[in-house]
């Protein structure tokens, strides 16, 4: 896992080198050319990395990086929260976001109807009233939204 | 004296009602997110901070401070109640705070905890007053050269000084500086990186990433440990409060040493989580009960609180006079302080003086404000930890979500926020530091600009930096700071080979 990290990162550091030299990394008539800095920067990343995967693999390689029961429960957050970003332009942000807590309390808290519908129906409108109302920031709304004419 | 006067200005500028309500929803929200697993300082302020785009900045600036306070108040009750660390930084008070709330000794613990911690900061924004208006004007005179060995410096120390492998800290850092370079290129506005993608077009923003490196990716880690939080009860009479602070004074001795050690890891950007440690860490050695502490010793208790707190505090002195944040929520600050149109640095204090005599006033009173509103509202505040794990996590997601939203009112935000996020656990687990990565995004386009401006002054020659005394010695600064795990090991070897 430590290995897949420093790979990953090494990885982006090779993409930033990769776009500066097509933005010139040289002397221009505005002195250094844009991609002068980064390309140094995604340099010292892949180094860096390189050297990470190396320590990783001679030592850290045999520490067990999470059990399965704990990437389990990490995964049973960024699911849902997955699902949660891509219904946001969709269903607006109240809706998607009363989904996810309902979902999230009735699935892993195994809480009652009565207190997942208060809390999950009432969050989006206390948000409703601070942001809109009191602050003026409109959020993405969605097909609910606009049967009650909001 | 002309300071005194400018703060007296200062405090005219906060003692408006509007100011002074901002101030205490700011607290009591900053105690709530420090409570809070997964928001803390630095994000709380990230989400709140689009909130604040239509205030006036001064009032703006408060209200995030206050948050700011009211954070490092809240890390130490969970510390010493839940023995949960709410931030990183009251990681060292659970070590004596938890075992005197379990020896019912939970009121004294948290007195202890909060009055050193209103000691710590009163002496660090008591130093802010003194030094900020010195070294903003001295730093006046920077030029381009000097203003990157400041960065430099800045970069430097998080690699000495971090407790993270050195090489893990360079590789997230320069991903940082990677990651403010995407965008539009501020010296030539040419675009650069983005691989023709037009949601890359504006950069990857900071406030994003910091709500989903520690917002999102510390539910993960929270989640991860299947936490059931099981408490102390709490209560604080009139009477432990008073009897606590009968006792405290006697510890005056760790507790100067700790503000000095807070204050000096606070404005070299080290930050309030080793300055804790590092402060347990000399008490112990010191104290004459030093084989009881975690056991339950209020010194234990005083000296981690005391220089986290000056720490945090002082962390605000380079980022008003040099535009160099000392942590990640200074660095939030800093940000804010760009987005309402002011421009950190030596020139805010000529400029700008209300704003920032006006910020300089607000710590006074907000921390006064925070040390009775936490010794008051304990017992509330430990029952929002009550509230099961699976109700705060989803609210906690849907705050986030809507904090990344509103900086842009782009949903994309929302999609990166969820790859930090999963980024940030990622980096958490490996143990990369996520200071320095956040530092990089937000100062990356200044380094960068100074470094080039200075490189055109000296048509490429890196002498350039090392041209005069000042800047030289910054620079040799940053450079010790920077091999310092390698000098050390060094120095050691010769020592052991020496007795050998």
């Amino acid at each position: 896992m430590e290995v897949g990290v420093a790979a990953f990162m090494a990885l982006l550091g090779v993409v930033t080198v990769i776009g500066s030299l097509r933005v010139g990394i040289g002397w221009g008539a505005e002195g250094p050319k844009s991609g002068f800095f980064p390309f140094w920067v995604g340099l010292i990343v892949v180094a860096a990395s390189l050297y990470n995967m190396a320590q990783a693999y001679t030592k850290g390689s045999r520490k067990l990086f999470a059990s399965w029961s704990q990437i389990g429960q990490v995964l049973k957050v960024v699911a849902p929260l997955t699902i949660y970003v891509a219904a946001i332009p969709w269903f607006g942000i109240y809706l998607a976001s009363a989904l996810l807590i309902a979902g999230f309390m009735r699935w892993i808290g195994r809480y009652g109807w009565p207190l997942v519908l208060a809390i999950s129906i009432g969050l989006p409108i206390v948000t409703y009233l601070t942001f809109e109302i009191w602050f003026l920031v409109p959020l993405p709304k969605g097909p609910i939204e606009e049967l009650l004419g909001l | 004296m002309e300071g005194i006067g400018d703060l007296m200005t200062g405090f005219a500028v906060v003692l408006s009602w509007q100011n002074l309500l901002y101030m205490l929803i700011g607290i009591v929200l900053g105690v709530i997110i420090g409570v809070l697993p997964g928001l803390g300082g630095a994000n709380g302020v990230a989400i709140l901070l689009p909130l604040t785009f239509t205030m006036s900045p001064t009032s703006a600036i408060i209200l995030l401070s206050c948050i700011y306070w009211g954070a490092l108040f809240g890390g130490a009750i969970t510390s010493i109640l839940f023995n949960i660390p709410g931030e990183p930084w009251s990681v060292a008070t659970t070590f004596d705070g938890y075992p005197m709330a379990q020896n019912g000794k939970a009121g004294e613990a948290l007195t202890a905890a909060f009055t050193s911690s209103f000691v710590g900061a009163l002496f660090a924004v008591i130093v802010i007053t003194l030094a900020a208006p010195l070294v903003a004007s001295f730093a006046l005179q920077f030029g381009p050269a000097e203003k990157f060995s400041v960065f430099f410096l800045a970069f430097c120390s998080f690699v000495g000084m971090g407790k993270e492998p050195p090489t893990k800290t360079i590789a997230a850092m320069m991903l940082g500086f990677a990651l403010a370079a995407v965008g539009t290129d501020t010296v030539t506005g040419q675009l650069r990186l983005t691989f023709g993608s037009t949601e890359l077009l504006g950069g990857f923003d900071f406030l994003i990433a910091v709500i989903g490196l520690f917002g999102i990716g510390e539910i993960l880690l929270t989640m991860e440990e299947g936490l059931s939080f099981k408490g102390k009860a709490a209560g604080i009479s009139p009477a432990v409060v008073w009897q606590t602070w009968k006792e405290l004074p006697r510890y005056w001795m760790t507790s100067l040493r700790s503000c000095l050690i807070g204050c000096w890891m606070g404005i070299t950007p080290a930050g309030a989580t080793p300055a804790s440690f590092m402060s347990y860490g000399i008490a112990k050695r010191a104290s004459r009960k030093g084989d009881q502490f975690g056991k339950g010793e209020v010194e234990g208790v005083v000296a981690p609180e005391t220089a986290a707190h000056a720490a945090g505090t002082s962390a605000l002195l380079p980022m008003l006079s040099l535009g160099v944040p000392g942590s990640p929520t200074a660095a939030v600050l800093l940000g804010g302080l760009l987005i309402w149109g002011l421009q950190p640095g030596p020139l805010l204090f000529v400029e700008q003086k209300d704003f920032v005599w006006g910020l300089i006033a607000s710590m006074y009173l907000g921390n006064i404000v925070g040390l009775i509103v936490v010794l008051t509202m304990v017992p509330f505040f430990a029952a929002i930890l009550r509230v099961p794990f699976a109700i705060i996590a989803p609210i906690i997601l849907v705050v986030c979500a809507i904090g990344a939203y509103t900086v842009h009112n782009s949903t994309f935000d929302v999609v990166m926020m969820l790859v930090f996020g999963v980024a940030g656990y990622l980096f958490k687990k490996c143990n990369y530091p996520l200071a320095p990565l956040v530092l990089a995004i937000v100062l990356g386009d200044k380094a960068e600009e100074a470094f080039r401006q200075s490189l055109l002054i000296s048509q490429g020659g890196l002498g350039v930096f090392f041209s005069n005394g000042l800047v030289g010695s910054i620079m040799v600064l940053g450079l010790v700071a920077l091999f310092w795990p390698v000098l050390s090991n060094f120095y050691s070897r010769l020592l052991t080979s020496r007795r050998a």
